[in-house]
């Protein structure tokens, strides 16, 4: 059988890894995966500890990305997900930032994080200080705006198709033969909160 | 002549092109017939499937993962089906897991049957691809009696699997298997020891040990440079950990040792699919839970309660708790990952895909510099991309 290191085991070095916990806001477990939260300064810190120390040794990036949470005062989240294979562990580590605010690089750490910074710029719009070729990755050449963040309407602005009499690809607004239709599923039986004080009055008939 | 100093120019190969594997465009800097950088343009079959998840129900979010690796669909589902799962903290019953796995390791070789063929085509043999796809056609129609399609499956769902296999199903699964490994050693007399082949694959596109850890590599491509790493032994899922297999593990990290790494994934998929169709018994194939699982059609037609539970499912779905989760198969791939992050509600807020063949075909720029302009297609051939999945 092959050991796995799990969550807990992982919260206890990291609590005696005084370097390590200077750095860290705070920690979380969910659905026993560990994640570590951070400053975007001392991100880069913080993988390079948990990369090169002995007890770690989370050598591979096995992914990067953005999370949108518009009603945040810190809009932008940046996941990162690390492995260590001489260990058989996954950690997650989590930094913030805005629009105007960047996040340092690690693609000098681990250089697969190029692309996912790219892609992470592309569809998002989060910016990445050090990174050298930050060019959009995955959308059109000439897009416009970040499609991922979630102001961003799901039909797009644009769309694309062969003008015939023009013998070219053009580009126009998107133009619906039947507007966008987004039910809302959601159970008003299950989904209502009532006010914990005020449980006699009836919120639906009070408006 | 002209005094020549260097012969070096800029060519643009793809987005159509045979060897490219899909809608790849590269920008090529030559030196002559040397390779001095490439420059990946992808997104060319960019669909925004993260995008559209975050606006579908979890259930309605499924299919989409078939449309990433088209050529192994139901590995892609598996990722998102555990995501959701540990979410949830659903149990998945026994018959399910052993479903799960069979189609799992048909996933696999329906994988190594296109990459392997493949990979021969790019460096110039053509009769392995015929004997391959027929292969994959045989497989094809295992997938098509158990769900009713050929390559959209969305048949793992949530705890369990859609429908359950028939008797005949499972032992025309098993007689496949002996067949198909003489194939296998036919296509490996074409290939193993043949000359060209090896001339064309034999320390090309070496990556070392260091360079997997550096450039995110995963599966085959980790494997041929001797990490015995498998996800499947590593971090078992579903009965995995009951199983008997081998994990083959290359010595120099070349085209080559892929190349075998990959047949002999191919031999060892064919003894699990055996050994979990000796191990399957009749039981549920979906968990109990109502509020997750849809109820029989028999049941509708009687019980009001089942008829609401079906009705509910499928319009509104089932809510997910808070939380996030990554989830990582061994996909034929490498390691096919989701990163799922729920608020609640019925739908994901955020579902990240990670596709081994990105972090691949990233690496091409690094594993190509200094090899000639027709290495490169080898290369290319052995990294196993599909541009399904490394545009999203």
């Amino acid at each position: 059988m092959y050991k796995q290191k799990n969550y807990s085991q992982l919260l206890n070095e990291i609590e005696s890894n005084s370097k390590i916990k200077s750095l860290i806001i705070k920690t979380e477990v969910s659905a026993n995966d560990l994640s570590l939260h951070v400053d975007n300064e001392n991100i880069y810190d913080l993988l390079k500890l948990l990369r090169d120390s002995e007890d770690f040794l989370f050598s591979q990036l096995t992914d990067l990305c953005g999370v949108d949470w518009p009603e945040n005062e810190i809009r932008f989240q940046v996941v990162y997900n690390l492995l260590s294979m001489s260990n058989n562990s996954r950690i997650r580590v989590k930094t913030y930032t805005d629009k105007n605010d960047s996040v340092i690089s690690v693609s000098k750490l681990f250089p697969c994080a190029e692309w996912y910074e790219r892609e992470a710029y592309d569809l998002f719009g989060i910016n990445f200080k050090g990174n050298k070729d930050l060019r959009r990755l995955l959308t059109d050449y000439g897009f416009e705006g970040h499609p991922l963040r979630k102001d961003f309407p799901l039909t797009g602005y644009v769309e694309v198709r062969y003008d015939e009499s023009k013998k070219r690809v053009v580009y126009e607004p998107v133009e619906l033969k039947q507007e966008y239709r987004s039910f809302d599923f959601e159970s008003p039986w299950e989904g209502v909160k009532y006010p914990e004080n005020d449980l006699e009055s009836d919120p639906i008939n009070d408006k | 002549m002209t005094n020549k100093t260097s012969e070096k120019f800029r060519v643009n190969f793809g987005p159509q092109h045979p060897a490219a594997h899909g809608v790849l465009r590269l920008i090529l800097d030559l030196d002559g017939e040397v390779v001095e950088r490439v420059e990946p343009h992808i997104g060319l079959l960019h669909r925004g499937t993260e995008k559209l998840i975050e606006n579908k129900t979890y259930l309605q979010a499924l299919p989409y993962f078939d449309r990433l690796d088209y050529v192994a669909p139901m590995n892609q589902e598996h990722a998102f089906t555990l995501a959701v799962e540990s979410l949830l903290g659903v149990k998945v019953p026994e018959r399910a897991q052993c479903i799960r796995v069979l189609y799992s390791e048909i996933g696999r070789i329906l994988n190594h049957m296109i990459n392997v063929p493949a990979q021969a085509l790019d460096v110039g043999a053509l009769t392995p691809t015929l004997w391959g796809w027929e292969e994959r056609e045989k497989l094809m129609v295992f997938y098509e009696r158990a769900c009713g399609s050929r390559l959209h499956a969305a048949y793992f769902r949530t705890g369990g699997v859609h429908q359950d296999l028939e008797e005949k199903l499972i032992s025309d699964i098993y007689n496949f298997c002996d067949p198909f490994l003489k194939v296998l050693d036919d296509l490996e007399s074409l290939l193993t020891e043949n000359r060209i082949f090896k001339q064309r694959n034999v320390d090309i596109g070496i990556v070392t040990k260091q360079d997997v850890l550096d450039w995110g590599l995963t599966g085959v491509m980790a494997r041929g440079s001797g990490y015995h790493w498998d996800l499947r032994k590593t971090q078992p899922y579903e009965i995995y950990d009951q199983l008997d297999f081998q994990i083959p593990v290359g010595k120099n990290g070349d085209n080559y040792d892929r190349y075998l790494i990959r047949v002999e994934e191919c031999r060892q998929s064919i003894s699990i699919i055996k050994q979990v169709i000796e191990k399957i018994k009749p039981g549920p194939i979906i968990c109990e839970d109502k509020k997750i699982a849809p109820p029989k059609r028999a049941e509708m037609k009687s019980s009001m309660e089942a008829l609401i539970h079906h009705f509910k499912l499928y319009t509104e779905g089932y809510d997910v708790g808070p939380g996030d989760v990554y989830k990582a198969i061994e996909a034929p791939k490498g390691e096919f990952g989701v990163y799922l992050i729920s608020d609640g509600t019925n739908k994901p807020y955020r579902c990240k895909i990670r596709a081994p063949g990105f972090a691949h075909l990233q690496a091409i720029d690094y594993l190509g510099k200094g090899h000639l302009l027709p290495d490169l297609s080898a290369i290319l051939g052995s990294l196993d991309l599909v541009f399904g999945e490394v545009d999203r």
